[in-house]
């Protein structure tokens, strides 16, 4: 044989092999059994919880796996979890069931990527009358239902009580309009002046009219700034009684409340000053650290979700506290606002098992699993009714109050629109525009308007134009 | 061809084909299906809808577009010149004979070896406005340092900093080019009298001519594509997206607003955007650059 034959072969071979390896690579990822080695049904499931919060899952589903024996949940978390599955669902190789949270729901349904479970939810016997009202409307969409909740949350204000007694404030009593809390918040401030060459620390309501207005000033502790956590820039306009759509088609970004809102917001620069608030802020440590400007006892008060307990509970389990509503503008015209979201549970399009993945869903959505996984994450319940049992066992003794924010009609849901993550990236940099006295709240929402409406209109033209395919394929699946 | 070459050339290609399958299958396919794309409304759940020119028409309306684009031309503007001074310097002082060279040598690369996610980290405590070392180091000569990383002033800065501490991969491609210019050009330099300066200027430049004019377009491609350090550091861009640069809105929008289709086009302005300023840099250096071999 010569030599050249022997490397034809040779080449031949390594082509072979390699093709061989891309096809399996590629081709046979899909072909490992959906049932497990006994012989039940295997729900691929993926969530995105990690630590205490995935261990809650874990033991929901392990509880589901044991119940009975045809099909068994398999968890697996992964992180950034709304990006994979978008693009594991695009390749055709999506999991059975996810966990996502209720904003993914608009983009993800209309693109085609959800199952709608309408029918499931009729064989089941499930109806909006079975939830708070507010998580069962996140789950919907033009008409049709695409997911059920797993674990809700709403928001309201945290405040630490010790602060509140050193400065001669009642502590069991928080600030009920927006203007208690500015002025709570004053009392609180402490902050370090130069007086004749000496430094003194006094409240932020001692200092002169002219100390306040040249801000020469630095900020010790902090009674409230709308700028921490810095996570709601987007939502102001709710404690002012604004929102950000019509529910219909038109962005309301720039409405008299909001500008109202960012106002408000933009005050606390004008207040404080713009390099105090920066300076102080530098020292903040990470939000999930001791060093939380909340937890550390620099910031006597917050706007936080009903998730806020765990973290001091682990980073800060002295801190004296407690919750209550967040303040409104009007508490007589809005009492008791707040912003509710859910995690939410979902069959992706080309799920293997949707009905063995909806038995699942179902389960959890039973009071005594939900129950438990909410016990876990120490959030409540999305059903219209809660044991006294869990109230009872809940270690987080205000867990009331969120609920009975959930349950108020001044509960706000995350607008349903598919535009909305760059919804709230564009607030954010209205937001950060107003606080460094970039633009005035007009200009700088005004741009948001502009800008998201212009947006906006393209996804509603698309969708106009399949709208009527998707409505049919959807009712076709029923 | 002869029988026999042609059977040697398809062994040749049997040899490469993983290679040449790898690159049909995840470089050449993926940059053709990209211009397609480009000229559609795609946002990867869907079938991609044929929209003609319409993304790239958005882009001239686009003021976040402009906006990152500023930043990064900015950047690279500022970054680049001084880097490759820098690098150049850094490895002419590190080319003399001192004590201890290899360990200097050492010290100053070592920057360039951090992994980008942590070096990015550590500079976000250096540059913290309050505790950051930068500002107190600042601080002794009496200077009052800015918010570096919340000031919108100061955020593009704050990353040319960070790019000024990783020349050290540059720097070793001019230490080895340095290191090759024969040294009998020296000798004879300095026999007919040449100062330090002129023998630089005429016999080091001119000789490393050709790493120079690497490191300039590899400095081109990579300050144009900055993505890591500004997306750990500033996320979605920064105050008033100061800091946001192109690669960064090109990611946001294929992968968080589902505009893949807008993605694509941008990802070929940028592509046209550096295949002409390495033209551009190619024309304006060719006649300074001596190849020895040619």
């Amino acid at each position: 044989m010569s030599s050249i034959t022997k490397h034809a072969q040779l080449a031949c071979l390594t082509f072979l092999v390699f093709v061989a390896a891309f096809v399996c690579g590629t081709g046979c990822v899909r072909a490992p059994s959906d049932r497990t080695e006994d012989g039940r049904i295997l729900v691929e499931y993926w969530e995105k919880w990690t630590g205490f919060e995935g261990d809650a899952m874990q033991a929901v589903v392990d509880d589901f796996n044991r119940s009975q024996d045809r099909i068994f949940v398999r968890k697996l978390t992964v992180s950034n979890i709304d990006h994979k599955m978008m693009l594991a669902t695009a390749g055709g190789n999506p999991p059975d069931l996810a966990g996502l949270w209720s904003h993914n729901i608009p983009v993800y349904a209309e693109k085609g990527a959800l199952t709608p479970l309408n029918r499931l939810l009729e064989e089941a016997g499930i109806t909006r009358d079975d939830y708070i009202p507010v998580f069962w409307d996140l789950c919907q969409l033009r008409g049709f239902m695409w997911a059920l909740p797993s674990t809700p949350a709403s928001v309201a204000l945290h405040w630490n009580k010790k602060m509140f007694r050193d400065a001669g404030l009642d502590p069991e009593r928080p600030p009920r309009t927006i203007e208690e809390l500015d002025r709570m918040g004053e009392q609180i401030t402490l902050v370090e002046v130069k007086r004749n060459g000496k430094k003194e620390r006094i409240r932020f309501t001692e200092l002169t009219d002219e100390e306040r207005a040249s801000h020469s000033f630095d900020i010790i502790t902090l009674g409230y700034t709308p700028s921490e956590p810095g996570w709601w820039n987007a939502v102001w306009g709710y404690w002012f009684g604004g929102r950000l759509w019509d529910e219909d088609r038109k962005i309301t970004a720039n409405s008299p409340e909001n500008i109202e809102a960012f106002t408000w917001f933009q005050g606390y620069t004008k207040k404080y000053g713009l390099n105090n608030l920066r300076k102080f802020g530098a020292a903040f440590g990470n939000f999930a650290s001791p060093q939380n400007p909340f937890l550390a006892g620099q910031v006597a008060m917050v706007m936080q979700g009903v998730w806020m307990y765990n973290f001091i509970d682990k980073y800060a389990p002295e801190l004296e506290w407690a919750v209550a509503p967040f303040p409104s503008r009007d508490p007589e015209k809005w009492p008791n606002v707040t912003m509710v979201e859910c995690d939410v549970l979902v069959i992706p399009r080309g799920s293997r098992h949707e009905r063995e993945a909806f038995e699942f869903i179902k389960y959890v959505n039973t009071q005594p699993a939900m129950e438990k996984l909410n016990l876990g994450q120490r959030k409540f319940s999305a059903l219209a009714t809660t044991s006294d049992d869990f109230i009872r066992s809940h270690p987080n003794r205000y867990i009331e109050t969120f609920l009975a924010l959930a349950r108020s009609p001044n509960a706000i849901p995350v607008p349903r629109i598919s535009v909305y993550n760059e919804y709230v990236d564009e607030m954010s940099v209205a937001a950060d525009r107003i606080f460094n006295l970039l633009a005035t709240p007009e200009v700088a929402l005004g741009d948001v308007q502009a800008r998201m409406q212009w947006k906006f209109d393209r996804v509603l033209r698309r969708w106009d134009l399949i709208k009527d395919d998707r409505l049919k394929e959807w009712s076709a699946e029923q | 061809m002869t029988k026999r070459e042609w059977r040697e050339f398809f062994t040749g290609l049997g040899f490469i084909s993983p290679w040449i399958i790898g690159f049909l299958a995840f470089v050449l396919y993926p940059v053709g299906a990209s211009i397609y794309y480009s000229f559609c409304d795609y946002d990867v759940l869907t079938r991609p809808v044929w929209i003609g020119t319409l993304n790239y028409q958005d882009m001239f309306t686009d003021e976040v577009f402009w906006k990152s684009l500023r930043n990064t031309l900015y950047f690279a503007a500022v970054s680049l010149p001084f880097g490759l001074v820098l690098a150049l310097l850094v490895a002419i002082l590190l080319n003399q004979k001192v004590k201890m060279r290899p360990g200097f040598r050492t010290i100053y690369f070592l920057p360039s070896l951090v992994p980008v996610v942590a070096s990015s980290m550590i500079w976000l405590w250096i540059l913290n406005g309050r505790f950051g070392l930068l500002n107190y180091a600042l601080s002794f000569i009496g200077v009052e340092g800015p918010n570096w990383l919340s000031d919108e002033n100061w955020t593009k800065p704050s990353i040319i900093l960070m790019s000024l501490w990783g020349v050290g991969g540059s720097m070793v491609i001019y230490l080895a080019a340095l290191q090759d210019v024969p040294r009998e050009l020296y000798e004879s330099a300095e026999i007919d009298g040449a100062s330090s300066w002129t023998k630089f200027r005429h016999i080091t430049v001119p000789m490393i001519s050709p790493v120079l004019y690497f490191n300039l377009i590899m400095g081109i491609i990579g300050s144009l594509q900055v993505f890591a350090q500004p997306f750990i550091m500033f996320g979605g861009g920064g105050t008033n997206r100061s800091a946001l640069f192109y690669a960064v809105y090109l990611y946001q929008n294929a992968f968080q607003y589902n505009q893949m289709g807008y993605a694509c086009a941008m990802a070929w302005v940028l592509f046209i955007i550096i295949l002409f300023l390495t033209w551009l840099a190619t024309k304006g250096t060719r006649k300074h650059i001596y190849y020895a071999g040619e």
